[in-house]
């Protein structure tokens, strides 16, 4: 059985719990990735989360990009934040979102300073933020207090016999625990849609997933591209998966069985009520994970089968698969070896109590292979181009 | 989902997913000849004649499909023959295509 040690997390100031301590340096729009990255390497021991976007994005493309930026700081795996932009306007802006939270945040922006300026500025501040934050202890948490969120990666048809239904396991145990749950990937439950909707909590959930589901099919309808390759990938192929709705069904095996309380917009954070919710995502590991870590997430469990190696900056990513030749050639990015579910070796009720152990033990602070490994993949989802 | 055959010595060459499934998946590469398998939700045993190489991952037919027929695994339509497939073949995306993608060209 998964042992019954206690839990231990890090209570941040408006009382939401995480599981890691980062202090980061967090950029507003591509042109400010010089300088946080300066800011890390000046000061080691804080994070730099560059990325791609920010400037010149409009209507839900830029909300998301806000929402997305915002969440990140606001993410109880993080314990304060540093925001470098150009400019001071939208910088603050992002500034005042975190700072709700009650965690130290503080802002700084490029024009009339410059990178060097900047750099020197903003560094001091993190330095200070990392000394106080370096002090802040570990207590013990509940379960439910903390916030998980689940996606497959480079699936084949042994996610769907063994590495998805074990993290299924997991899952509905979380959810009995009183814990919540967030898994998405929008065009990987084509084919088992169906499924997703029977199991909606209420009609209004129903209808808000099943707009969601028939959106985003439209735009990728509407593109009249031949998705074969890209969806299932061409790893997911060599796999042995064939078609979208048997990947689908792979996928869907991982959300266990209790109902979908809610659906969310990319990267929004859930309401007050535990349990098991939909995110509108896309089915990019990077793209995905971040948007889950902006809602809120800490802790994600991702099976895969060839082998994704994805990480994400502050919420661990725990790998299990249940392909024996990905945990033999890839053991240093895998957490939990579950392919002896193939061989009859144990049945799904161990591999479970398996996989709370390495969860167990990854949320008192055993690094996963993501994160010893330096994946901190960062990918903004961005919704239409730029003006 | 305790599993009664768990014990048995033999580690299976295949498992399926649920009884009346067409495809089952290799679980490690086979090779032709008589293979023996089980169902995650169904009989425990099952054996077949093989009749081409299916690596690890890849599906066997575990009965005749015909053109046009859907392909059920999970117990769910997961795609469409796009020629007939005999029992113990290879089954991926040179026979099976999606029914949803409607812009696939395979």
């Amino acid at each position: 059985m998964a042992q019954q040690r206690q839990l231990t997390g890090f209570r941040r100031e408006n009382g939401a719990v995480g599981i890691r301590n980062h202090t980061i340096v967090l950029p507003l729009d591509d042109l400010s990735n010089a300088a946080a990255e300066a800011v890390a390497r000046v000061v080691p021991g804080t994070l730099a989360l560059p990325h791609a976007y920010g400037r010149l994005q409009f209507g839900a493309d830029l909300d998301l990009t806000f929402r997305t930026l915002i969440g990140t700081g606001c993410n109880p795996n993080v314990a304060s934040v540093v925001v470098i932009g150009i400019e001071p306007n939208w910088t603050g802006r992002v500034v005042d979102g975190i700072a709700k939270t009650g965690k130290p945040v503080e802002g700084f922006s490029i024009e009339r300073n410059g990178d060097l300026r900047t750099v020197e500025r903003a560094a001091r501040v993190a330095a200070a933020f990392l000394r106080d934050d370096s002090e802040k202890q570990r207590e013990p948490v509940g379960r439910h207090e903390i916030m998980m969120s689940i996606k497959c990666g480079e699936s084949d048809t042994t996610s769907g016999l063994g590495s998805c239904p074990t993290t299924a396991e997991a899952v509905d145990r979380w959810i009995d625990a009183g814990g919540t749950v967030l898994f998405g990937e929008t065009t990987e439950l084509t084919g088992g849609e169906d499924l997703i909707a029977a199991r909606c909590a209420n009609d209004e959930v129903r209808k808000r997933f099943q707009g969601m589901y028939d959106d985003y099919l439209a735009m990728v309808e509407r593109s009249g591209a031949d998705l074969f390759g890209s969806q299932p990938t061409q790893g997911n192929i060599r796999g042995g998966l064939s078609t979208i709705e048997e990947k689908a069904m792979g996928n869907i095996a991982k959300t266990g069985t209790k109902p979908v309380v809610g659906a969310l917009e990319p990267a929004q954070a859930p309401g007050p009520e535990p349990g098991l919710y939909f995110m509108d995502t896309s089915s990019a590991a990077a793209e995905c994970v971040t948007l889950m870590a902006a809602a809120g997430a800490v802790i994600h469990l991702f099976p895969t089968g060839q082998g994704n190696i994805v990480g994400h900056p502050v919420e661990p990513v725990v790998k299990l698969t249940a392909n024996p030749l990905t945990a033999e050639t890839m053991s240093e990015h895998i957490d939990l070896d579950c392919s002896g579910l193939l061989r009859r070796e144990c049945d799904l009720t161990e591999a479970g109590d398996q996989l709370m152990e390495v969860i167990d033990r990854t949320v008192r602070g055993r690094l996963t292979g993501a994160e010893v490994m330096g994946h901190r993949e960062f990918s903004l989802t961005k919704l239409y181009p730029s003006a | 989902m305790a599993d009664s055959s768990h014990a048995d010595s033999r580690p299976p060459d295949f498992l399926a997913h649920r009884e009346g499934d067409v495809v089952a998946v290799a679980v490690r590469d086979l090779e032709p000849g008589t293979v023996e398998g089980g169902y995650l939700r169904g009989p425990a045993s099952v054996s077949l004649r093989l009749t081409d190489s299916v690596p690890l991952g890849h599906k066997l037919a575990l009965a005749d499909i015909a053109k046009d027929q859907e392909v059920i695994e999970y117990g769910h339509r997961v795609g469409i023959a796009t020629q007939d497939i005999a029992k113990g073949g290879h089954v991926h995306v040179h026979n099976v295509r999606s029914a949803r993608w409607h812009n696939s060209a395979s």
